[in-house]
């Protein structure tokens, strides 16, 4: 949770009186608030945290730690089924876990 | 080197490697802050990598972790409120309370959600007005910003059923904490790189300076952990102890100016219990009065809760560097991910997960150090 994630913007709206964009994470997209990176333009890359921009960062350096993080398993926890993980952790049937 | 063509320069890896191993001349403890190091570290096996003057030490860097029991229970009791939804970031659904988590709180009944963002949280408070909404607003100072975000959205859109239950911690008096211990043996810090890109790193020339202690601002990647051990080791050897940024690729030194200025506004620092290691002063951020009407604690009559730590869960002295996750006697045998009796095997960043994943096969087993509490 508390590791941020680069992503790329694909595109910015005002929703509601605030700055949000829809960004890419390595095939995973999500919306995301720009209030705290009101610069940032179509097609960056930023440090994305808990659906927030926090810092700019280049294309280069945003692919290498996007790579990391999903060979490290943190683009599952960040982006992935939690109900499901949490069942698997705690040893029972994920499927009826979820469907409760 | 058991790992070094897994790098992705491991060329580049060895050449930092080989400059380490030319500088260090005698023993030097670095404390890595952040769970994701932690992990980077373990996976990758760069504490193997590096001589063996060169000690890692896992620190308190993961939010799951050192959120304390108290503010668990408390958590727990608001979510099994009918009139509740109770929402939580999804890491933090078998953190322990006192005999059960949220995990089984939602199969007793409970409606708890997990989101991806607080803003999410805020959408499902508009969306139910008849319900009361309520996020668990844990973490440091990379989560903060978005959930002070969150608070200021509710007052400003007016959204009365929305409240945040918040025990957010600060890095800064962590490193104080640590420093100041009498069985301390940190030499070196390697800075938490995400912190620093909302809070800049102008915190840290004052603890450089009153602990002679070197802090080098560090990323995650393998490299950049190479780096940050690099910078650090060579401040110690010649006797230097500055702030040195090794992750500028993400961090400025003014860190989110747009962000700080909102953490101000809607934060107030205030001592903070850190689980297994007890109150930090001004160690944490709550609601600052102009956001009380939106504070959970406020809300909800939760005031009493008061939770003891278990005894036989010895985290706080992982989380201080005062021992390794499998010095632990209940390593791997009565505290597994499944059986968690800590927040530290339980987290995905937290530094017991890491040896459980990663070395769980080839652990040796020594006798743990005498360990005095930080405070």
């Amino acid at each position: 949770m508390c590791l941020a994630v680069p992503g790329r913007v694909l595109d910015i709206e005002d929703r509601d009186g605030t700055r949000m964009a829809t960004v890419d994470f390595g095939g995973v997209v999500k919306e995301v608030c720009l209030e705290y990176l009101p610069d940032l333009r179509v097609g960056e890359y930023a440090i994305v945290h808990v659906g927030f921009a926090l810092q700019r960062l280049d294309e280069e350096s945003a692919r290498q730690t996007l790579e990391l993080f999903a060979e490290l398993g943190m683009l599952q926890e960040e982006f992935g089924d939690a109900w499901e993980m949490a069942a698997a952790e705690a040893g029972v049937d994920p499927v009826e876990e979820v469907r409760k | 080197m058991k790992y070094i063509d897994e790098f992705q320069d491991p060329e580049l890896a060895r050449r930092l490697l080989d400059d380490i191993h030319a500088t260090v001349t005698r023993p030097w403890a670095l404390m890595e802050v952040c769970g994701g190091q932690t992990h980077s570290i373990i996976r990758h096996g760069i504490d193997q990598l590096l001589p063996k003057e060169v000690e890692l030490i896992h620190g308190p860097g993961c939010p799951v972790c050192v959120t304390p029991l108290e503010v668990i229970d408390k958590a727990l009791e608001i979510a099994s409120r009918p009139e509740v939804i109770f929402c939580s970031f999804g890491d933090m659904l078998r953190v322990p309370g006192t005999g059960r988590d949220l995990f089984q709180v939602r199969g007793e009944g409970g409606d708890v959600r997990v989101v991806y963002s607080p803003l999410d949280a805020l959408r499902i408070a508009q969306q139910n007005p008849d319900r009361e909404v309520v996020f668990f607003g844990i973490g440091f100072e990379t989560t903060a910003p978005p959930n002070a975000m969150t608070v200021h959205q509710a007052r400003k859109l007016g959204i009365p059923n929305f409240s945040m239950l918040v025990s957010h911690v600060r890095v800064p008096p962590a490193i104080e904490a640590i420093m100041s211990s009498p069985s301390c043996r940190v030499q070196g810090f390697l800075a938490a790189g995400h912190v620093c890109s909302v809070m800049g790193v102008e915190e840290y020339p004052e603890l450089a300076e009153r602990f002679r202690v070197p802090i080098v601002v560090t990323g995650f990647e393998p490299l950049d952990i190479l780096e940050g051990v690099r910078r650090a080791v060579r401040q110690l050897e010649r006797g230097e102890h500055t702030v040195d940024n090794a992750y500028a690729r993400a961090v400025r030194p003014e860190g989110n100016p747009a962000a700080r200025a909102m953490l101000e506004d809607v934060f107030e620092a205030t001592d903070r219990a850190w689980r297994g290691i007890g109150v930090i002063p001004d160690s944490g951020w709550r609601l600052s009065s102009k956001y009380r009407d939106h504070d959970a604690e406020h809300r909800f009559p939760v005031g009493g809760i008061r939770t003891a730590e278990p005894a036989e869960c010895r985290s706080g002295e992982v989380l201080q560097g005062l021992l390794k996750p499998h010095e632990c006697e209940a390593f791997g045998t009565l505290c597994t991910p499944r059986t968690p009796l800590g927040a530290t095997m339980v987290s995905s960043e937290g530094a017991c997960a890491a040896y459980y994943l990663y070395r769980r096969l080839d652990m040796p087993t020594t006798t743990a150090r005498e360990a005095s509490p930080v405070v």
